[in-house]
């Protein structure tokens, strides 16, 4: 199994939900977090004071799949979550020993 | 307050029900303006602090109303000299419940309460310069001997019959001086002992909470009503027009103060506009009795403006007055006390007349008397009193507690608790307690 994990911009995450529901996936986990990448956050300004605020708010997106269908789900997310513009995010995966379905106990991709 | 009437004091007035009502409801509207400070200061400061702001404020209502009832009223109103009023009226125990306040048909009563809630806002204004730092003790303590030593004393030389700048012909209708320039030099002065917030400059120190700001810039509106046409003692046209006035100088400023942000840093900010609209009614606050409706607008726009590029100085001079009580209320108090020397029409409620009507340059020459001598003394004081406070028991929590943020080293509190898993345990719980009893995470400190 692979953890697909994607770091995006928020206003995406209709797209991104309704692409991977599309592709069969039935189940995510979706985070506020902040960070920063190229796009080095923005400008505020206070009584004149300007602020740079570095961290720009993000959503991270997990999801579980299995090896093989891997590949293809990083595209669906990549394709979803692009703008074109700078700040789009990251997406990454990472192997997954285990996992299990609480309920049941299954485990492995049955779990999935 | 007011020169021109006192040519009535000789018609010894009865008591009018019209005006009296008024006065009881003008001097609610000022009461409500003091949470409404708190909470357009309680927005402006970091998450960390929002509650210590808000208690400053509130604070003052508790302590201010007590040594006013004590010996603030007589201070500041009981007959004396041209600098202090006398011992009278201490405990308020002399004043008749159908007594009227001499010249007005109204009750001393109503006068002493209506004046109360200046003297609460007052020193509640000034907390604004020293968000995130100070001891709640000490601020208790500096509000104290303030009120005591600076704002009682300073309401007598502008406001009673023989008070000093009064008797000169200084006019501030509703306190540009005696409130505005008052609070504003004391903030500058304790700024100046107590020094900046830690990562000033530095680190973002956002406002955690700006509808926060606009509701208690609303509050503050609200009630300036009451502060600005109620400083009239009377229900009338000149206390129409003082209203009136308040309006228009408060919407001009926050035009103002928006026009030059969007020309200077390219956005309208909710901020400015709740800023130049409060900048608005400082400036107004002294002229209200004094000029008309198109002197207001002008009054305001250039208010908003200077007020505006004000704030900017703390950067240029290095001195952190943390949401700005300099730059809007010293800066907009000295802007509305002058411009009464050119705006003043001599046809409202004081027969003074500006160098725009014919009057020459003498009003403006009695005002910048009165500005110099209430902003003079308030500083002076002020260093005084704050350098004697931290001798004594230190202004300042200590920079662990700083960082850790007052709200919870002072208060025990957290503002907001959205999270619901936030980690915070029931004392009542007898189990969580007692096997961290040694470890708790907030040192007792001396508040």
């Amino acid at each position: 199994m692979k953890l697909i994990t994607a770091v995006v911009k928020p206003h995406r995450l209709d797209e991104i939900k309704e692409a991977l529901q599309a592709f069969g996936v039935h189940g995510l986990t979706v985070t506020e977090a902040s960070g920063y990448g190229r796009q080095r956050g923005h400008t505020e300004v206070y009584r004149g004071a300007e602020y740079t605020v570095d961290l720009v708010p993000k959503i991270r997106i997990e999801v579980l799949v299995e090896d093989a269908d891997a590949e293809q789900l990083i595209d669906v997310v990549v394709k979803a979550a692009r703008t074109g513009k700078i700040g789009d995010g990251k997406v990454w995966s990472l192997p997954v020993d285990t996992a299990v379905r609480v309920r049941t106990g299954e485990r492995g991709p049955d779990a999935l | 307050m007011a020169p021109a009437i006192m040519t009535l004091a000789a018609d010894a007035p009865k008591l009018d029900s019209g005006s009296t009502a008024f006065m009881l409801i003008s001097a609610a509207l000022v009461m409500v303006m003091t949470p409404g400070l708190a909470f357009f200061y309680g927005g402006m400061v970091r998450v960390k602090s929002a509650l210590n702001m808000l208690m400053m404020s509130f604070i003052s209502l508790g302590i201010i109303t007590v040594l006013w009832t004590l010996y603030g009223f007589s201070f500041a109103f009981g007959s004396g000299n041209g600098f202090m009023g006398g011992t009278h009226w201490f405990g308020m125990r002399h004043i008749g419940i159908g007594e009227l306040w001499p010249g007005y048909g109204i009750p001393v009563y109503v006068f002493a309460v209506f004046q109360l809630m200046f003297a609460i806002i007052t020193p509640a204004l000034i907390s604004g310069a020293l968000a995130d730092r100070v001891k709640f003790t000490a601020w208790s303590l500096f509000i104290t001997l303030w009120a005591t030593v600076v704002y009682f004393p300073v309401a007598h030389w502008v406001w009673a019959s023989d008070g000093w700048l009064f008797k000169k012909g200084v006019i501030d209708f509703a306190g540009g001086t005696a409130v505005h320039i008052n609070a504003g030099a004391a903030a500058l002065g304790v700024i100046l002992v107590i020094g900046k917030r830690k990562g000033f400059k530095r680190d973002p120190m956002r406002p955690h909470n700006l509808p926060l700001v606009m509701l208690g810039c609303g509050l503050l509106w609200f009630g300036w009503f009451g502060f600005n046409a109620g400083s009239w003692l009377g229900s009338d046209g000149v206390a129409a027009v003082a209203f009136t006035n308040t309006q228009v100088a408060t919407a001009a400023a926050m035009l103002g103060w928006l026009i030059y942000e969007r020309l200077r840093h390219g956005s309208f900010t909710t901020l400015g506009a709740a800023s130049g609209a409060v900048s608005g009614l400082v400036a107004v606050t002294p002229a209200c009795g004094s000029i008309s409706p198109l002197g207001a607008i002008l009054l305001g726009l250039v208010t908003g403006v200077i007020c505006a590029a004000a704030v900017g100085l703390k950067y240029r001079f290095n001195y952190d007055d943390s949401l700005d009580v300099v730059g809007v209320h010293m800066v907009g108090g000295i802007v509305g006390s002058l411009s009464i020397g050119f705006l003043a029409t001599g046809g409202v409620g004081q027969t003074a007349k500006g160098v725009f009507y014919g009057g020459g340059w003498h009003q403006l020459g009695l005002q910048f008397i009165g500005v110099g001598a209430v902003l003079g003394y308030s500083l002076v004081c002020a260093v005084v009193l704050a350098k004697l406070i931290d001798l004594v028991m230190g202004f300042r929590v200590t920079e662990d507690e700083e960082i850790t943020g007052v709200d919870q080293v002072l208060h025990a509190e957290t503002a907001y608790d959205f999270a619901g898993v936030g980690g915070a345990r029931s004392a009542a719980d007898p189990a969580a307690t007692s096997s961290e009893a040694g470890a708790s995470p907030v040192k007792k400190v001396d508040a």
